[in-house]
């Protein structure tokens, strides 16, 4: 399993993505700069999270004309396996490649402190380990987490179950105080109809060691490494 | 040729910062404002083309780049630019 962490200019988890999938998981890490085309055979692409190109007129627009993101559209259209965290999710969004768009959370302020979410998927590549309805603590940080998709839209996520993640209180409830930043249903995460695209606000790269506070991101990461992702490496 | 675009959030996605200006208002005794929406100005410099030329390819930065579908309208004029002002001598 070879996970691929894109940088951009102003991205900045992109280190704390690489130190767990190096770091603490032990597998194989590929940085890929925003002007490559090549994705160098990576089973996963995480789009990590931070400022890219300073966020300028809109989180995630210009990013999302890189080169890199023509392969990763394309990868994504076989198959491969797309991770957007925090801003990864913006540039996502922008990108087409998951319906809606993140706006400015609701409070204006930029929030950074742990969030509990409830996964509703657990038959994603993202999250095969996790138990149905299972709590993760995961931080958020963000000004613009907002999630915004038009009725239509929002109806037609709930009816396939894209939402993955949302915000929700340390007993699994999701109710409107777990609301970290407004965002629509309470959504913290959602995967495109096929599934194997994911973006969430929520940053797991930074909950995964118990000396920081929680080590629950790990379920994902983990979910990626035990997956049928096997079976595409082999 | 200059465009002058307008950038505005679409009437159903929430403007949390159109809605704290709007109480800055409230608060400094402009009780008459009803609603307030925050959006954007930008200038596009464009050359040698027709108008009807430059309102196609500008309709198209707005679609491609300049304003995101799913959460925000927008609108625009185009003129001719102003001749660049001249350099006082001496």
């Amino acid at each position: 399993m070879r996970f691929g962490v894109v940088v951009f200019p102003g991205t900045w988890s992109d280190r704390d993505c690489g130190w767990v999938i190096d770091q603490v998981l032990g597998a194989e890490l590929r940085y890929l700069w925003h002007k490559d085309r090549d994705l160098q055979g990576c089973d996963c692409v995480i789009l990590p999270g931070g400022f890219s190109h300073g966020d300028y007129l809109r989180t995630g627009a210009i990013a999302r004309f890189s080169p890199v993101m023509e392969s990763v559209a394309e990868f994504a259209e076989r198959g491969g396996l797309v991770w957007g965290i925090c801003n990864g999710f913006q540039i996502l969004c922008e990108a087409g490649l998951l319906p809606g768009a993140l706006i400015r959370n609701d409070a204006l302020q930029f929030r950074c402190e742990w969030t509990h979410l409830v996964c509703e998927r657990t038959d994603t590549a993202f999250t095969a380990v996790v138990e149905r309805r299972q709590v993760l603590r995961i931080p958020i940080s963000h000004g613009e987490g907002n999630y915004f998709a038009d009725p239509p839209t929002l109806s037609r996520l709930e009816q396939h179950g894209q939402v993955v993640f949302r915000y929700a209180d340390e007993h699994g409830f999701v109710v409107p105080a777990a609301n970290p930043n407004g965002s629509m249903h309470n959504i913290a995460g959602i995967v495109n109809e096929r599934g194997n695209v994911l973006g969430m606000m929520p940053h797991p790269e930074r909950a995964a060691e118990l000396e920081i506070g929680s080590a629950d991101g790990l379920f994902l990461f983990r979910s990626l490494l035990d997956s049928g992702v096997k079976v595409l490496t082999a | 040729m200059i465009a002058r675009v307008i950038v505005t959030p679409k009437p159903v996605v929430n403007d949390p910062q159109g809605l704290t200006v709007k109480q800055g208002l409230a608060s400094l005794g402009f009780r008459e404002v009803t609603d307030v929406r925050v959006g954007k100005y930008i200038e596009v410099n464009l050359e040698g083309s027709s108008e009807h030329e430059a309102r196609r390819r500008v309709e198209e930065m707005c679609r491609q780049l300049l304003a995101n579908h799913v959460i925000e309208d927008f609108r625009f004029e185009v003129e001719e630019a102003p001749a660049p002002a001249e350099v006082p001598s001496g």
